[in-house]
């Protein structure tokens, strides 16, 4: 079956949406991203939360604050509209159910108006059919109600690099991890490393994320495209596999677990 | 009887007796105007040939010999011709007329009058018509003819048509009482049981008459949608009881331990946090139960099907294979995915991916470590669009429980009860049924293999 998997192109479509979708320019009005001295993970950032329901609303602008952020909240779509109108945010929480004006159409109209702020939708909505639209609606990800909220830092970690720092690259490099995106190899201190198609196509998710957490759903989401929880944790065997052929040999480690929320690829120190 | 008289039926019954009445009327009319019309040719054939005769009489014999004939001919009491001839003065000559009629000749020079001496039917006066001559000598000559035959015929027509009229009325009207009764009734039966469902009793049922009417055929349909909803609302419960089943112990357990822990140790905050950390993966677990039970719910929607796409089963299989063959690898199985032949089905993607996912999930876990998983897909075939199989060589099932847990599958309950299972097979089973697939348990000697059949029907043309 190992010969049977085909290339990254063909089983990723999404995948290839999601980190393919780069900008042509670094944009020149995107505030460069502030990064905590403890471990790298991004602070500062200002993130709009539109969400009705206060309680809940209220519990994200303090994980949020907590990690570091700013939060403005808006608790409809009207307020919401006005809020992302008028300032500038790196990320923007939206839910999809919001009074007012829907989660849905204050995205398509803020598209429309040529605000291309990273949107993570939030809904109780589950089917793959809601995910299509929410991201058919310039969403850029979809996070099903409940969630962890490790989870949620997680993606609008990842949608706010992935929008500072997206240019059209040739070569990932994480320490001396490096990977040739065109001849696809692989080397670590200067050592050819072999990869499987999916190993390598999971590498390169988790390089282009370097120093995020990324979530085992973000991962499955992802490099697999599957939107369901296997029952057995099938990617901590994966990373397993992938830390025996990138970690093993060397002194340091570059796939780091992060207790609670998943994996982080980053070099040490 | 308002009730009666407002239904369809009874209308509609009406409406044909108007109807009928009315192409009754049409026909005697058309009949009465073409014996009417003929009759009154006759008559003024007759009137004419009586005047050439008169004529005649007056030329050949004179005054006197007209005034004979005239009277001759009025002297027959059962004729219907009618005399007058008078003088200048106005004196009656001879005749059978007492006195000139006080009415002016039409266009044709015809008098219309009316006789009181010939008794026409039921006692009135007759109608008659007439001609007039002016002989030489301004004496004045009318022959005519009694017009009561035409006067019967049209009485007989008028009273005709009010029999008829009075018989297809109440003929209609019995008629129309009848047929919607029998229809209300059938109606009725429906109505009643329509109630006794809004009322909760979901196992009523319309009443068929047999006889494969429209009404039959509404009873055939209505039992169906009422087979339908019952089903649905079945699952519905089912899914309800199993939350609050699957849910309550998770949670009784999430209270007791937070209880516990707020009674005794009020001012350790490593036990607070140890404590903590237990309700969040308990919560996370719940969270998970609820989730599988949600796409369980979501699988069994029959809404989903309207997201079928064409699926690609080869890449489904290859993909999930890809998934699993580094787990299967690390509980030291063999794991191959034989992949026979590439068919396209219509379905959803995920749900499929999700259902080969549960069994493979499933066959790793009990199968002990040097044994063997097979992941086959096989194409179209008698009876099958494709095959999808997971065959392992762990402890299987016992072939007399196979049946049981297959019918416990549609309740979806032991399922979950049989140890380890969890949700997963239920999941298995409600993506069968959405995609018309049959769930097969079979004996791999040793082990068991689960196959899902796709009915030839949900081939694609991708």
């Amino acid at each position: 079956m190992r010969a049977g998997t085909s290339g990254f192109a063909a089983l990723n479509p999404t995948y290839e949406n999601l980190v393919g979708r780069v900008e042509p320019k670094a944009k020149p009005d995107v505030a460069p991203l502030a990064r905590s001295p403890e471990d790298g993970t991004l602070i500062d950032m200002k993130i709009l939360v539109i969400e009705d329901d206060r309680q809940a609303a209220a519990y994200l602008a303090k994980g949020l604050k907590e990690a570091g952020h700013v939060v403005d909240v808006a608790n409809d779509g009207t307020e919401g509209l006005f809020l992302a109108g008028s300032q500038r945010y790196d990320v923007m929480v939206v839910d999809r159910m919001l009074p007012g004006r829907d989660g849905l159409s204050l995205v398509e109209l803020l598209r429309a108006s040529g605000n291309d702020t990273p949107v993570l939708f939030l809904s109780a909505l589950a089917t793959v059919d809601d995910r299509v639209k929410g991201l058919r609606a310039g969403g850029d990800d979809y996070l099903t109600k409940p969630f962890a909220f490790s989870e949620l830092l997680a993606r609008i970690e990842v949608l706010a690099r992935r929008r500072a720092g997206a240019q059209p690259q040739t070569r990932l490099v994480v320490g001396d991890l490096e990977m040739d995106l065109l001849s696809r190899t692989v080397r670590r201190a200067g050592r050819e490393i072999d990869l499987l198609p999916r190993e390598f196509t999971l590498l390169e998710y988790l390089m282009r994320n370097a120093g995020s957490v990324v979530t085992r759903t973000m991962m499955l989401e992802n490099v697999w495209d599957y939107h369901f929880d296997p029952q057995t944790n099938v990617i901590d065997v994966h990373i397993a596999r992938l830390r025996q052929k990138i970690d093993k040999d060397f002194p340091s480690t570059l796939i780091h677990t992060v207790r609670g929320a998943g994996y982080c690829l980053r070099a040490s120190g | 009887m308002w009730r009666l008289l407002r239904t369809t039926t009874f209308r509609l019954a009406l409406l044909y007796c108007g109807l009928f009445l009315g192409s009754v009327a049409v026909i005697l009319w058309v009949v009465y105007s073409l014996t009417a019309g003929f009759i009154e040719r006759e008559l003024s054939d007759a009137i004419a040939s009586d005047v050439a005769v008169l004529r005649e009489q007056f030329e050949r014999k004179g005054l006197p010999g007209l005034v004979d004939a005239v009277r001759t001919r009025s002297a027959d009491p059962h004729t219907n011709s009618i005399y007058l001839l008078v003088s200048p003065g106005g004196t009656p000559l001879g005749g059978n007329l007492s006195g000139w009629p006080n009415t002016m000749p039409d266009g044709e020079g015809r008098l219309h009058f009316r006789v009181a001496e010939t008794g026409g039917p039921g006692g009135q006066p007759a109608t008659a018509q007439a001609v007039v001559f002016v002989l030489p000598g301004k004496l004045r000559l009318l022959v005519g003819r009694d017009m009561s035959e035409l006067d019967l015929l049209r009485s007989r027509v008028v009273a005709s048509l009010g029999w008829i009229a009075a018989v297809a009325a109440s003929l209609g009207i019995v008629g129309g009482v009848l047929l919607s009764r029998g229809m209300l009734h059938r109606i009725e039966a429906i109505n009643l049981t329509t109630r006794r469902i809004m009322a909760g009793d979901l196992s009523g049922r319309v009443p068929h008459s047999g006889n494969g009417d429209e009404i039959d055929r509404l009873a055939g349909n209505l039992n169906a949608m009422l087979d339908q909803i019952e089903r649905l609302m079945t699952g519905m419960r089912q899914v309800t009881e199993n939350i609050a089943h699957d849910l309550r112990t998770p949670l009784s357990r999430l209270r007791s331990r937070i209880e516990l822990t707020l009674l005794h140790h009020e001012d350790d905050p490593e036990v607070y946090r140890t404590a903590l950390q237990e309700t969040l993966a308990e919560a996370d677990r719940l969270l998970a139960t609820f989730k599988a039970l949600l796409s369980i719910a979501a699988a069994a929607s029959e809404a989903r099907r309207a997201d079928f796409r064409a699926v690609d089963l080869a890449e489904t299989v290859r993909q999930i294979a890809d998934l699993y063959e580094p787990v299967a690898d690390e509980a030291g199985l063999s794991f191959t995915a034989d992949i026979r032949a590439n068919p396209a089905v219509r379905g959803d993607a995920q749900l499929l991916s999700q259902a080969v996912a549960n069994l493979l999930d499933n066959a790793i876990k009990y199968t002990p470590a040097g044994g063997r998983v097979v992941l086959t897909l096989e194409g179209a075939g008698p009876g099958q669009a494709a095959r999808l199989s997971v065959a392992d060589t762990g402890p299987g099932i016992p072939a007399e429980m196979r049946e049981a847990v297959l019918e416990r599958f549609v309740r979806l309950d032991a399922a979950r009860a049989s140890p380890g299972n969890g949700l997963g097979l239920s999941l298995v089973d409600a993506v069968a049924h959405l995609h018309g697939a049959r769930l097969l348990l079979e004996d791999n000697e040793p082990g068991l293999k689960v196959s899902l059949v796709l009915p030839p029907d949900a081939a694609s043309t991708r």
